[in-house]
């Protein structure tokens, strides 16, 4: 216990860091989630075949396979591209931008599943009776298209985040100072590993228990009027 | 041919000369992987049971279990097993040290069996508590036991109900078998990573192990769909025929 708290530091840095990662992902996963399920639920022929190739080949591709590829393959493809046209000079991916990009990427097609669901599950004559009584499009998405598609996309979305969140723990591999890499290496400093592994254990833990109850708060306050079986 | 390869960025050569390594990381994967499924799920079986049963000692004890290991990640799993256990004397002088615990692949099966073993537990209790109640009232009925209830009517129909769920848990146990690459082992990304690491190179070994875990997941999506088609035909719903649309002859 007293080691934890020498090294607390460092457990603190990397736990922020972790959290930072997590809803940088986020956000580049529910952008292209929504952009997914767009494309999926147009009628336009080639953005439902993009997007149903984007969502197969991330589906069979494990993520560190990708993490990896657009670390190391992304910056010689980058640097290539940049010494063929002459556009830029070197540049170097960070951890942290490939990390966040590529899980976001992952993730944004687990979203786009779940906001298709979400979408597809509002009754078609809710919106045509909002049209009737002349409601404009703003106010029906405000009053009747938003609260039922966050209702019927919560369930997916917490356990697609309770997913990601543990999912940039791989991003360690690629030397990111994560909370992972952060306990692992002060375990390896003081030969206590075990310590700080499950010190890590605990944090992950804690995170996905607080992402846990806020998502359900959430949950109950968006299915008030909900009658469940 | 030489000519068509020639424009493909890839050093195809060498990766056509490494290419009994990639299988042997095939084997390691698919060892690995199946290995952990069919123990986990051998596990989750009665662990599954008694925590739909709701007994009031077992159930927390289950539940604590699943929660544990769901919500922490694998890679962390994997590493207090692998790293963390031999800091204790304890076990590094005990008779499991030396052909169990101080191997790599030995920890990485057993943090993938406890882990896909909570995840197919949780899977088969909501597929046990989603039996209908009208099939478990006319067992009852007709005087089956707990016992040959569970295992006459409860437990079959479950596992056909957790097919497509499964089918989730299986890609999702072969994505995070990637770990074992981490504790160096010579699975398949593991091949990947010495092939760019030895010859310096950035994208040969990771995009083969990316088509041959590509490959592996449709083999995967296809069995399963084979499974569905099988022994979920009773859930799909029969086509309507034109006749049966008619309206009723009318009798005069």
């Amino acid at each position: 216990m007293d080691l934890i708290l020498e090294y607390q530091s460092q457990l603190i840095s990397g736990t922020l860091m972790t959290i930072k990662l997590a809803l940088s992902s986020l956000v580049v996963a529910l952008f292209f989630g929504l952009l997914g399920a767009w494309a999926k639920l147009s009628s336009n022929r080639l953005a439902q075949r993009v997007a149903n190739l984007y969502t197969t080949i991330v589906r069979g591709i494990p993520d560190l396979v990708l993490i990896l590829l657009v670390f190391y393959g992304g910056q010689v493809t980058l640097n290539n591209t940049g010494a063929a046209t002459g556009l830029w000079g070197y540049v170097e991916v960070s951890q942290f931008i490939a990390g966040a990009g590529t899980i976001g990427v992952i993730f944004g097609a687990y979203f786009t599943e779940t906001f298709r669901g979400a979408i597809m599950a509002i009754p078609r004559g809710q919106i045509e009776a909002g049209i009737s009584c002349g409601m404009p499009q703003s106010l029906i998405f405000r009053h009747i298209i938003w609260p039922q598609m966050v209702r019927f996309a919560l369930p997916g979305f917490t356990n697609n985040w309770l997913v990601q969140l543990k999912t940039t723990a791989l991003v360690s591999v690629i030397g990111l100072q994560d909370l992972v890499y952060n306990a692992f290496t002060a375990g390896r400093s003081t030969d206590k590993l075990f310590t700080f592994m499950a010190a890590a254990f605990v944090i992950y833990l804690v995170l996905t228990g607080i992402s846990d109850l806020l998502l359900r708060a959430l949950d109950r306050r968006y299915s008030r009027g909900v009658v469940r079986a | 041919m030489e000519n068509i390869l020639s424009y493909i960025p890839l050093d195809i050569a060498l990766i056509a000369e490494n290419f009994d390594r990639f299988m042997y990381g095939v084997w390691i994967t698919l060892n690995l992987t199946f290995l952990a499924l069919l123990l986990g799920g051998l596990l989750a079986i009665p662990i599954a049971i008694a925590r739909a049963s709701g007994h009031r000692i077992l159930n927390p004890i289950v539940q604590t279990y699943t929660y544990v290991f769901r919500g922490t990640p694998l890679l962390v799993q994997t590493y207090l097993i692998y790293y963390g256990v031999g800091q204790f004397e304890v076990i590094r002088q005990s008779f499991l040290w030396d052909p169990i615990l101080s191997s790599a692949w030995w920890c990485a099966l057993i943090a993938f069996t406890l882990n896909t073993a909570a995840y197919t537990t949780e899977l088969l209790r909501g597929a046990i508590a989603d039996t209908p109640k009208g099939e478990v009232e006319a067992a009852i009925a007709t005087g089956h036991s707990y016992r040959s209830r569970m295992r006459r009517i409860i437990l079959p129909s479950a596992f056909r109900r957790a097919i497509p769920a499964y089918s989730n848990e299986v890609i999702f146990m072969l994505h995070g078998s990637v770990v074992a690459s981490t504790i160096t082992l010579q699975d398949i990304l593991g091949v990947g990573r010495w092939l760019n690491g030895r010859y310096y190179l950035a994208y040969e070994g990771f995009i083969t192990a990316a088509l041959l875990y590509f490959l592996i997941v449709l083999c995967i999506t296809w069995t399963f769909r084979w499974f569905e088609r099988r022994y979920l035909r009773h859930l799909v719903r029969r086509e309507v025929t034109s006749e049966t649309n008619l309206p009723a002859p009318t009798t005069t």
